[in-house]
């Protein structure tokens, strides 16, 4: 085996682990590289099937192509599509481009708080009808007690110290230095009413892994991480007012590979074009803790 | 591998006492290795410039803002960089005793290690402690750094003495270090080439010391393990496959060969090795996280263990002893029921005898305890409430190794060094209750006698729930009229079909209940009643245990209908076309042709 098939079968059992010790079980899905690659990866799992509800944050501050790739994979791929946002927000304009908040706070509005409710269900749920190709109001109102997410250890520091299952509390606080251990391949699936747990399965993968990997199956992955010939991509997708594409004249996933293979971007952090990571001094891990993933 | 193509990898955990230089030589290796984001040192030392602290390499680790404050290590922070010759990713292991439980969890993912010493300081309780650790935990390549060798001016005797010392500590834990290396971290002596200040020293640097770290070798060539971790059958989505769906522990498998699995002992052959968006394979070898479907299907839980019929067989038992470590806040108690992992079995397990508690940091060894305190190590006898399939670490290390929770949180871990042989299963309590039972006067044979029927237990099982139950109590009103002495218990559909999601079913719970049927069908049939029972599905084990709990009585299974999840053969295979009235009659004539009614010999 080498470096791939192993970080592929490891994600694999991790995935598979989480299925078997959760009921209310998602998968957050941005439709980022890494939580496709997250998607593939449970398709691997399940043998085609995606078992698992995928959950999605809508800030209507994303990019619009990345809308129109979702639905269309999750139509494909017979995806359970849930997505979930923060209206109150968004219909007062509290967010950072209304001007009336920072980008902290915005992230906050409509990254955690949207998130939090939408995993325990106080706020609605849209579900995706396979039919009808439009979005329901979600019926299921349950929490979700297991929540996969893509977060990788490469990505920035405060993601180094997480574990492959972490527990949160209800205030879906992370207690770091307080955490499980981990050894031998057995997880903390075991836990008290009240808490869930986080689920992290590309916790070993580097990007350069990520982008081998799409490369190697051939997954299909939004436009905007290539050059659209103005010499321009996105090395991170967030939301359009906080995210600058890097300097890149890439136009293929085999582009992209020999690019970061030749450790052009070895010295700029992946999320550099985040601005949200730069306020606040330790702007993510204020957010991490408060349920950002 | 095209050496251009994919990236050699390697985990290298770094342990070592509070202090003696873990994450300065981390931060020290990323620098050295033009491994730091750009600006993040400059940064680093602006900011402690501006607090008027010296500055630290740890604080490069530091991350966290909480852990900045208190300037310890809370967790095992990971970091990358990269060598000629593959990349590395270093676990920074805390050294606080506090903290046991995030060392392990940072040296489990690691093939290799490096321990520090600090010179000044000497070998220290951590330093011990970590080694034996190490080797609980199965990492066999080790590097020792004697660090601050700045601090005792590059002295030689202070570093021989401290290798003379630790050398021997490791012999008594047959730990063979690949090597030891004076270093001054902080300086930079020795890490990414040979120091100047040391000419004593005739070995390398360490840079180039782990760049000889071998790659564990794949364990291809064990026997073949494959902890079934799920089976799937996703039929709403017009999917048949029931696939059985694990990780490769050890050994290999092709499309063809016999299997059997622990501890049920069913056996089948391997149909075809299953795979998403790839050709057919047909062979699966070590590590693959795989699928296979099988010519029988059998009704197999998660759990089992998945072996070759024609290699050497794992233990099967509810007895072993073991080597634990404890990192539970509550120590481990004898008479308290825990939940044991081993592989993908979950079950419940007692402390049975605790032999000897071992401080592995001066290796004393206390045999008069009698509870496993945090941070304690040691020699115990574990024994689980049903039997696990295993095998002893030494034959297959990853089987061979458990983890034991206690109040929902993983309280230690342990290695199996030998199976006992066991005396608590089922079957022999029952033995044990029916010798300890207050013998009535009138015998058994008496009874059956004198009530014109021999007592037992008809359990009816089949897979349409309301059904089974109709005919069930049908057959209870048939034999009534007829005068016999039955009583058809209603319960066991409610035991048994609280967890009908087979996916998540509760084994202890299930067997539990199976237990609970079988000790009230006892006692039915004590008292000269036929018992009538209907439950789902059944399995080989479920029906001995049960069999042994009615036993001197009998159990006859019923199947109505095919019943594809029970093999081994029912007693009484009933057609489920025919009408009830019908079905209920086969029953009796089955029971009459057993000599059930009016029995001429007991
Ligand atoms: N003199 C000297 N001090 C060192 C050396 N390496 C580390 N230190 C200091 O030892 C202290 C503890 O180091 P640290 O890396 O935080 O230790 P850890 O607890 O093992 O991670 C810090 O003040 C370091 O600057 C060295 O080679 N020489
Ligand atoms: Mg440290």
């Amino acid at each position: 085996m080498n470096q791939l098939d192993k970080l592929e079968a490891q994600s694999v059992y991790l995935l598979r682990e989480a299925y078997k010790e959760f009921k209310s079980l998602c998968m957050l899905w941005s439709v980022g590289k890494d939580s496709t690659v997250m998607l593939w990866l449970t398709r691997k799992a399940f043998f085609g099937h995606v078992p698992i509800p995928l959950v999605h944050i809508d800030t209507h501050y994303k990019i619009p192509e990345m809308i129109r790739y979702r639905d269309a994979i999750a139509l494909e791929w017979k995806l359970t599509m849930i997505y979930g946002e923060n209206k109150t927000a968004l219909d007062t304009k509290q967010t950072f481009p209304d001007g009336a908040i920072d980008r902290i706070s915005c992230c906050k509005a409509l990254k955690s708080d949207a998130l939090k409710h939408t995993l325990s269900g106080t706020w609605p749920r849209y579900k995706l009808n396979h039919d009808t190709q439009k979005y329901d109001l979600d019926t299921n109102t349950a929490p979700y007690t297991g929540v996969i997410v893509g977060a990788r250890a490469d990505e920035e520091g405060s993601r180094s110290k997480e574990r492959y299952f972490s527990p949160r509390d209800k205030q879906n606080d992370w207690d770091v230095g307080d955490q499980p251990p981990e050894f031998w391949n057995q997880y903390k699936t075991d836990f008290p009413p009240g808490t869930h747990i986080r689920i992290h399965p590309l916790l070993d993968w580097t990007e350069l892994n990520i982008w081998e990997y799409i490369e190697r199956e051939n997954i299909p992955i939004t436009d905007l991480y290539f050059d659209q010939g103005e010499g321009k991509r996105y090395r991170s997708l967030g939301c359009y007012p906080c995210t600058t594409p890097v300097e890149s004249t890439a136009t293929t996933v085999t582009e992209v590979v020999n690019e970061l293979r030749t450790g052009k971007f070895a010295n700029i952090a992946e999320r550099s074009g985040r601005a949200q990571d730069k306020e606040d001094g330790g702007g993510l891990e204020t957010l991490r803790r408060e349920g950002y993933m | 591998m095209t050496p251009n193509n994919k990236t050699d990898q390697m985990n290298i955990v770094i342990v070592g006492h509070v202090d003696h230089g873990k994450s300065t030589l981390i931060g020290r290796l990323l620098a050295d290795t033009g491994s730091l984001p750009e600006g993040k040192l400059d940064q680093i030392k602006a900011m402690c410039e501006i607090n008027s602290k010296p500055f630290e390499y740890a604080f490069l680790l530091d991350a966290l803002k909480d852990e900045r404050a208190q300037g310890i290590t809370i967790d095992t922070a990971r970091s990358f960089f990269k060598t000629e010759k593959r990349h590395y990713i270093i676990i920074d292991a805390p050294g606080h005793i506090e903290f046991l439980k995030n060392m392990i969890t940072g040296a489990a993912r690691a093939e290799a290690a490096l321990l520090l010493i600090d010179a000044n300081e000497g070998v220290k309780e951590n330093s011990r402690r970590h080694g034996y650790m190490l080797s609980m935990l199965g990492i066999k390549q080790v590097i020792v750094l004697v660090n601050k060798m700045d601090l005792v001016n590059y002295d030689p005797e202070v570093y021989s003495k401290i290798v003379d010392e630790y050398t021997q500590f490791l012999a008594q834990i047959h730990v063979t270090p690949k090597t030891f290396i004076p270093i001054a971290a902080r300086e930079g002596e020795n890490i990414a080439s040979k120091s100047t200040k040391m000419p004593w020293y005739a070995g390398e640097s360490v840079l180039s010391l782990i760049d000889d770290f071998e790659k564990e070798k794949e364990k291809d060539n064990q026997p073949f393990r494959m902890p079934v971790q799920d089976i799937y059958k996703f039929t709403e989505q017009n999917d048949d496959r029931r696939i059985v769906a694990g990780t490769i522990e050890t050994g290999s498998i092709t499309v063809g060969t016999p299997i059997i699995f622990h501890p049920s002992g069913k056996k089948s052959t391997i149909k075809s090795i299953e795979v998403f968006n790839a050709a057919a394979k047909q062979k699966a070898g070590v590590g693959g996280a795989v699928g296979f479907t099988l010519t029988e299907e059998l009704y197999i839980k998660p759990g089992e263990l998945m072996c070759t019929q024609n290699e050497l067989q794992p233990k099967v038992g509810s007895k072993f002893r073991a080597n634990i470590f404890w990192l539970g806040k509550a120590p481990m108690i004898k008479d308290k029921k825990y939940k044991i992992k081993l592989g993908a079995a979950r079950g419940n397990a007692y402390l049975a005898d605790v032999v000897t508690v071992l401080d592995a940091s001066s290796l004393v060894s206390d045999t008069q305890k009698i509870k496993i305190d945090r941070n304690d190590v040691a020699e115990c006898i574990i024994e689980t409430i049903r039997p696990i399939a295993f095998d002893l670490n030494h034959d297959i290390e990853t089987l061979g190794r458990f983890v034991i929770i206690d109040d929902y949180e993983i309280a230690g871990g342990g290695i199996v060094t030998e199976k006992i042989s066991d005396e608590n299963t089922v079957e022999k309590g029952a033995e044990r209750r029916n010798f300890t039972w207050t013998k009535s006067k009138i015998s058994p044979e008496k009874r059956a006698r004198n009530m014109g029927q021999r007592p037992c237990l008809l359990l009816i099982i089949g897979k349409q729930e309301t059904e089974k139950y109709d005919l069930g109590v049908a057959l209870e009103e048939a034999l009534f009229n007829q005068g016999k002495t039955v009583y058809f218990l209603g319960i066991s559909n409610m035991l048994l079909s609280m967890n009908r999601d087979a996916r998540r079913r509760n084994t202890e719970d299930r067997d539990e209940h199976i237990r609970q049927i079988g000790e009230i069908a006892h006692i039915m049939a004590d008292a000269g009643t036929i018992m009538i029972s209907a439950i789902s599905e059944i399995e080989d084990t479920e029906a001995s245990t049960l069999k042994s709990l009615v036993n001197p009585y009998m159990v006859k299974i019923i199947a109505n209908g095919n019943t594809d999840l029970y093999d081994q053969k029912a007693d009484l295979i009933i057609d489920t076309q025919a009408s009830v009235q019908d079905r209920v009659k086969t029953i009796i004539d089955f029971l009459n042709s057993e000599e059930t009614f009016n029995p001429k010999e007991i």
